[in-house]
């Protein structure tokens, strides 16, 4: 037996998890379009490959992986591109996004697929290809691109690989299903992921003690294959993936690194499941177990959905009642979403729709007064203090916050599932964490444009030293033109006495006419004070409504006016006296 | 068509505050029939006129607030602050008397600090505090427990004792009486033996003082059934107890005529079990970690045994938790707990971020 370690905090909410497990993985009926979205994972939005009014296949790429970060996406069935534009997704602040939208044909024709089964033959950088092409994405609900996460990279070797088969979030049942009917080809895909990351030591499924049939599912197919089952009592959130390498290992993930920085790689099971479909079947991941669950739907199960199935398609299906709905969530009761529409596709990360009824999740009553009980401190997984942050966060104290590791909350909602004041915490803390971030890129933001600032001061200081030398050196030049003009038959080797000869001649000729002088004079004058009272209401404007930047060039130019107009004025009165 | 948009999570457990004010209520009961049984109406009478004023109190400042009244007064913490005080006050005290602490707590230690969470010392140990610096008379005169009384004097029965509490009637003679502790801390030059052979306060006792040894057993029996619910841990009380027994362990001095007491009498006289499981386990003004809470109710632990043996007060649990509440934002500095994934714990005060 392979020793268990126990996390701190963590509850027992109800698990609910009977009622989508009374019948096997359904099929639905195909929809008449689907709707897929260019962001369904972690990273860069794919790049779309195909355009409006083209005919396109089952499993034919769609969009391609856009930068090292990212995924492609396929079409789930064949049909015709009947639009590429801007649609509401789901997300939790109900946006739209960037979507392929797919009217099928109701042919749901293949392209044709390279399967790869003799995939011990291929390199590793050639599985990764072949699991990046098939648009891999994580499939427990973060959509981290599964190519990137097996890209060794200049990581240490792994020496761990975890297949996180947990499924702590009530409710969901979409990975327990999975492994009940299809474990041998999840057991295949770990095989996969273990010869593309060079056979690791330790291959450990963590799975918790109330999948009895699933457990043995996977036991019976690990025979013989080094695979080890582990399963561990029920707590939630053991699905996180710290917790759960905690829990198989004993060890942490430190904060701010990843989990390749143990050697070790965690992923789970279900994109097991689609990294066999990938390398030996050539099929790219266009479908995936989702649970409909909750007491708003007359029929409760797990589907192979295709993906860009709308929820609304889904929820048809399985006489929904939207009178008994207090609420639809994408995911889980713990850390789930409210979707504001149905009308948003289903897509990879998409594990569960839950449609509770309004006794199953009522309505929250409003929150009460915090009483620093403590519940949340005991319910924390991280060993975080939430009604310190919870405090901190409603005074807006952004370095209390981060002095309490705000940034190692991993939102998974225990503490505001004990708190007996109904305190929404995760949100606080969510709202905290973008306050944070924000502010910390508008100081960045800042500090460039301070640098530029200073930058730019230096560089006109330069510039009119180097206008000054200029002028410097042209008016030597004028003055030994004058001198050397009207005396042509001296030599050009031009002494200090010629040059004060010079000036006393040039001095001579300005008395000879100062009328003229005068009369110049008086024009610069007028120009000048005209400059400066244009400056004057530019630097009125930059002041109003111009930036710093602007405001500092004005003034400077108002200065600039003022000496000329003092400076002509000072001649002028010596030149009349 | 469109749903109610949430934040996760959507799920909740069952316990509300107020169900967590009404378990401390309930758990406070044992404590409350020894008293009643021990001292006679005095507590009940106490209790009845300190929450009367509370919930006016708070009713009152809410709506000066303009908060919305029931919503607040549902979290029964007021009611809680009034029990505390009822007990803790003498019985038979002038009316007058409950009525000031009470409204002390709730306006000026709960309410003008922001209401419930936000006030930084217990309110029924600031309002009883307040009662024991203005009414030094009223507060040392406790009543004398039952199997004390003389043959032919008993408690006065209710309608007396409301005499005594509303009209100022006078008690008879040998009804109040000193506490064990009273007596013991003005038993100047006695072994300890002499002091427990020549009052029967202690040589009728089973193991610490006649009427509080049982009253502080029944506050011990509440407070496990509240730890045992998990309304707290166990982490402030015990070390409060375990400190307090310590130190009476380590001045014993072997029952000298120096000595402050044995380590019985400290922990089951006074205050000291309902100050350990119903004052000291306050979340509001309690430090917030674990490790914290251990630190912190050391501290009460130990103030209350420094004031008990070496200050001029006999009791001292007041005094002890109003210290440790002006400690335990200190205390809090020191005892974050170590996050995950990092290989310390910090400061609450820490500077540098954590990217």
């Amino acid at each position: 037996m392979r020793r268990i370690w126990d996390t701190p905090g963590g509850v027992h909410p109800p698990d609910n998890k009977a009622q989508s497990l009374t019948s096997g993985i359904g099929q639905l009926p195909l929809p008449e379009k689907l709707i897929l979205p260019l962001t369904q994972h972690v990273g860069g939005a794919a790049k779309v490959c195909v355009s409006v009014g083209e005919k396109v296949l089952k499993g034919q790429k769609l969009a391609s992986a856009s930068a090292s970060i990212s995924a492609a996406i396929h079409a789930p069935s064949s049909g015709w591109i009947t639009a590429i534009e801007e649609r509401a997704v789901a997300h939790p602040s109900g946006m739209s996004a960037p979507c392929i939208e797919i009217t099928c044909d109701g042919e749901d024709r293949w392209i044709e697929c390279m399967g790869y089964p003799d995939y011990k033959q291929a390199t590793p950088l050639q599985l990764r290809n072949l699991i990046a092409d098939a648009g891999v994405a994580g499939l427990g609900g973060a959509g981290f691109p599964s190519a990137a996460k097996l890209d060794r990279g200049t990581h240490m070797p792994v020496d761990t690989l975890i297949i996180n088969a947990t499924e702590c979030e009530p409710y969901i049942t979409a990975d327990d299903i999975l492994i009940r009917e299809r474990a041998d080809q999840i057991i295949q895909g770990i095989e996969i992921i273990s010869h593309l990351l060079g056979t690791p030591k330790t291959i450990l499924i963590g799975i918790e003690n109330n999948k009895p049939e699933a457990i043995a599912a996977l036991n019976q197919q690990c025979q013989g294959t080094g695979i080890e089952v582990v399963s561990f009592p029920t707590k939630y959130p053991s699905g996180g993936e710290k917790q759960l390498i905690y829990i198989l290992t004993g060890k942490e993930v430190p904060s701010g690194q990843l989990p390749a920085d143990l050697g070790m790689v965690c992923l789970n099971s279900g994109t097991a499941f689609a990294i066999k479909r990938a390398v030996i079947d050539g099929e790219p991941l266009i479908s995936r177990i989702t649970t409909l669950t909750g007491e708003a739907c007359d029929i409760n199960r797990n589907y192979e959905i295709l993906i860009g199935t709308p929820v609304s398609h889904l929820l048809e299906q399985n006489a929904f009642n939207p009178d008994l709905c207090s609420r639809l969530i994408m995911g889980g009761p713990m850390m789930g979403f409210s979707l504001t529409s149905s009308d948003v596709p289903l897509v990879k990360t998409s594990t569960c729709i839950l449609a509770p009824s309004h006794t199953e999740i009522p309505d929250g009553d409003p929150a009460q007064a915090c009483i620093r009980c403590g519940l949340c401190a005991e319910a924390c997984p991280a060993s975080l203090l939430p009604q310190q942050l919870y405090w901190y966060a409603r005074a807006d104290d952004h370095e209390r916050l981060q002095a309490h590791n705000l940034f190692d909350c991993i939102e998974c909602g225990a503490c505001s599932y004990v708190c007996p004041s109904n305190i929404p915490l995760v949100q606080y803390y969510r709202s905290s964490k973008g306050d944070i971030v924000n502010a910390r890129t508008a100081k960045a933001t800042a500090a460039v444009a301070r640098e530029r600032f200073e930058f730019r001061q230096v560089r006109l200081e330069k510039a009119d030293t180097v206008r000054e030398t200029k002028r410097e050196a042209r008016r030597l030049a004028t003055e030994q033109a004058k001198i050397t003009s009207p005396t042509t038959t001296q030599s050009s080797g031009s002494s200090a006495a010629d040059i004060i000869k010079a000036a006393q001649l040039r001095g001579s000729t300005r008395q000879a006419s100062p009328e003229q002088q005068k009369a110049k004079l008086e024009r610069t004058l007028m120009a000048a004070e005209m400059r400066l009272k244009e400056a004057q209401q530019r630097l009125l404007q930059a002041t109003t409504n111009g930036s710093a930047d602007q405001q500092t060039q004005q003034l400077a130019s108002v200065e600039a006016a003022k000496r000329k107009v003092e400076q002509t004025a000072q001649r002028l009165t010596e030149v009349s006296h | 068509m469109a749903f109610k948009q949430v934040s996760s999570p959507h799920s909740h457990a069952r316990q509300s505050t107020g169900q967590i004010m009404q378990l401390v209520l309930l758990a406070t009961l044992p404590g409350l029939l020894v008293l009643s049984y021990q001292f006679g109406w005095g507590l009940l009478i106490n209790i009845l006129i300190a929450t009367i004023s509370a919930i006016s109190a708070e009713a009152l400042i809410l709506k000066l607030r303009n908060r919305p009244i029931e919503f607040y007064l549902r979290d029964y913490s007021a009611v809680v602050t009034a029990v505390l005080l009822g007990l803790a006050l003498p019985p038979l005290a002038p009316w007058w008397l409950v009525v000031v602490a009470t409204v002390f707590s709730i306006v000026i230690a709960k309410q003008l600090y922001g209401g419930l969470g936000s006030n930084p010392f217990n309110p029924a140990m600031v309002g009883y505090v307040v009662a024991l610096i203005s009414f030094p008379i009223e507060m040392t005169t406790w009543v004398t427990p039952v199997s004390l009384l003389a043959a032919d004097v008993s408690h006065p029965g209710l309608l007396e004792s409301l005499a005594i509490v509303f009209a100022g009637n006078s008690p008879v003679d040998g009804v109040t009486g000193a506490t064990p502790l009273d007596l013991f801390k003005h038993s100047d030059g006695l072994l300890v033996e002499q002091i427990y052979q020549n009052n029967s306060l202690f040589s009728a006792a089973s193991f610490a003082g006649v009427g509080w040894e049982w009253a502080n057993v029944a506050f011990l029996v509440g407070g496990l059934a509240l730890l045992k619910a998990r309304i707290f841990t166990w982490h402030a009380p015990m070390a409060m107890l375990g400190t307090l027994a310590l130190m009476s362990m380590l001045f014993w001095d072997g029952g000298s005529s120096n000595s402050p007491g044995s380590p019985l009498m400290h922990l089951f006289s006074g205050a000291s079990m309902l100050g350990a499981f119903f004052i000291v386990t306050d979340p509001v003004s309690s430090a917030v970690s674990n490790r914290g809470r251990l630190i912190y109710g050391a501290l009460i632990g130990l103030l209350v045994y420094v004031i008990r043996a070496w200050g001029s007060y006999p009791d001292a649990v007041a005094f002890a938790v109003l210290l440790g509440n002006f400690a335990a934002p200190f205390i809090d500095n020191y005892t974050v707990p170590r996050t995950y994934g990092h290989g310390q714990s910090r400061r609450a005060t820490d500077k540098e971020t954590s990217e």
